[in-house]
């Protein structure tokens, strides 16, 4: 079986296609496995080499990853709860409740969608206390905790901005006290209510407006502030462990 | 590079010792981009601030005040409004905590105004008598139209201690 799968693989690498896909040999060595990493787009910014403590779970216990991961299972189930969803009044609230009661596996899409949603905050919360608490934003790691910071805050402003869509009072109220909230800022408090809610009230602009936030702004700002996390992991020499010093001091 | 530059500067007898041709430009460009940028941010703040609303209006016809008892104290459920009558008159007081903006109740058994959301509590004249909201309730217009029915207008606000007399 495993020879026929192996044999099969050898042939296709043999083929035109592939080599027009994969312009090298297989990885067989250190340096083939570097020029396959390096030659992909999707693995470009990734290590070619990791120290094996940094794999072991107590390294991080994949929190970072993991909340990755819940970011695409959000970015999928979100796009396919775009489909039957429109941002406007009354539409919002009645197409959330068809979604939960009609729509084939809508009720299974919206929950993956809400509870990962729930999930993503409590896991990046959790990665940011394992860093903290490891020191993992110590020297060189300052840059990348900064952009940590940020995914923090955007993490939460799409928890928030989602949490109006389903347009119902739950949605309505934690809205009107949060945007209260803004309009405790002196001086500029109540010009920024406005404008983030487009009127005095929680209405249908303000639907939009969040809409549009949370399903295009602040994912493309998500997504680039990822990038540059994964990327200065590697720049910054990997995760968190370092090789001690002679005083034993790391 | 930078001696040659100076030089070339000195030959044209430009008043300002050490500034290149190309740091002029440099420096002309980052303005224009720092007024086009700030001109950006003024058209995008306009872009983003409505200038006609659909929301409900502010002014509403409360009925007559024979639909209101003398002590009583009456909440518009639609306007968010408690409409008070004593003895010596009618005033509308906002039902919106000035917390957070929730909804407010009205108590008649322990005779004050509740906030559910975090446990501000009102006397009936709007005034605070405990929890965080940091200002007492407003009173909004309230008179008298030509045919007899109270007319309330939300965007103006009056002092409390004023009472419009039926």
């Amino acid at each position: 079986m495993a020879t026929s799968l192996q044999s099969a693989l050898e042939n296709l690498r043999t083929t035109r296609v592939w080599k027009s896909i994969f312009r090298r040999g297989p990885a067989l060595t250190n340096r083939t496995r570097s020029v396959a990493v390096f030659g992909n787009l999707f693995l470009h910014w990734l290590p070619v080499k990791v120290r094996e403590k940094s794999l072991r779970v107590r390294a991080a216990y994949y929190l970072g990853s993991l909340s990755f991961l819940l970011f695409l299972l959000l970015v999928v189930t979100g796009v396919l709860l775009m489909f039957y969803y429109h941002p406007a009044a009354p539409n919002a609230y009645h197409d959330m409740k068809d979604l939960r009661f009609v729509v084939s596996n809508g009720v299974f899409l919206r929950n993956m969608h809400r509870i990962g949603a729930h999930l993503m905050v409590l896991l990046v919360f959790w990665h940011m206390f394992h860093v903290f608490y490891r020191g993992g934003y110590k020297p060189p790691h300052e840059f990348n905790w900064v952009v940590g910071v940020f995914l923090l805050l955007v993490t939460l402003f799409l928890s928030y901005t989602g949490y109006l869509l389903p347009w119902d009072q739950l949605a309505f109220w934690a809205v009107t006290v949060g945007t209260n909230i803004i309009s405790a800022m002196p001086i500029v408090g109540s010009k920024v209510r406005f404008v983030a809610l487009g009127g005095n009230i929680v209405g249908e602009n303000a639907l939009l407006r969040f809409y549009v936030l949370h399903v295009v702004i602040l994912p493309l700002v998500a997504v680039l502030l990822i990038g540059v996390h994964f990327w200065r992991v590697q720049k910054d020499g990997g995760l968190t462990v370092r090789p001690k010093d002679h005083d034993g001091k790391s | 590079m930078s001696d040659t530059t100076q030089k070339s500067a000195a030959d044209h007898a430009i008043a300002m010792p050490g500034l290149t041709r190309r740091d002029f430009l440099g420096e002309i460009t980052l303005g224009a981009l720092g007024v086009a940028g700030l001109g950006g941010a003024a058209l995008t703040y306009q872009y983003f601030s409505p200038n006609v609303l659909f929301e409900p209006s502010t002014t509403f016809r409360a009925g007559n005040p024979d639909l209101y008892p003398v002590n009583s104290v009456t909440f518009l459920q639609e306007q968010q409004v408690y409409i008070v009558r004593t003895s010596s008159g009618f005033y509308a007081v906002s039902a919106v905590c000035t917390h957070l903006g929730c909804v407010t109740q009205w108590k008649p058994e322990t005779n004050m105004i509740a906030c559910p959301c975090h446990g501000s509590k009102f006397t009936p004249e709007g005034k605070k008598l405990e929890g965080p909201a940091p200002r007492p309730l407003p009173h909004y217009a309230i008179s008298i139209t030509a045919d007899g029915e109270l007319i309330v207008d939300k965007l103006q606000t009056i002092k409390a201690d004023q009472v419009l007399k039926v």
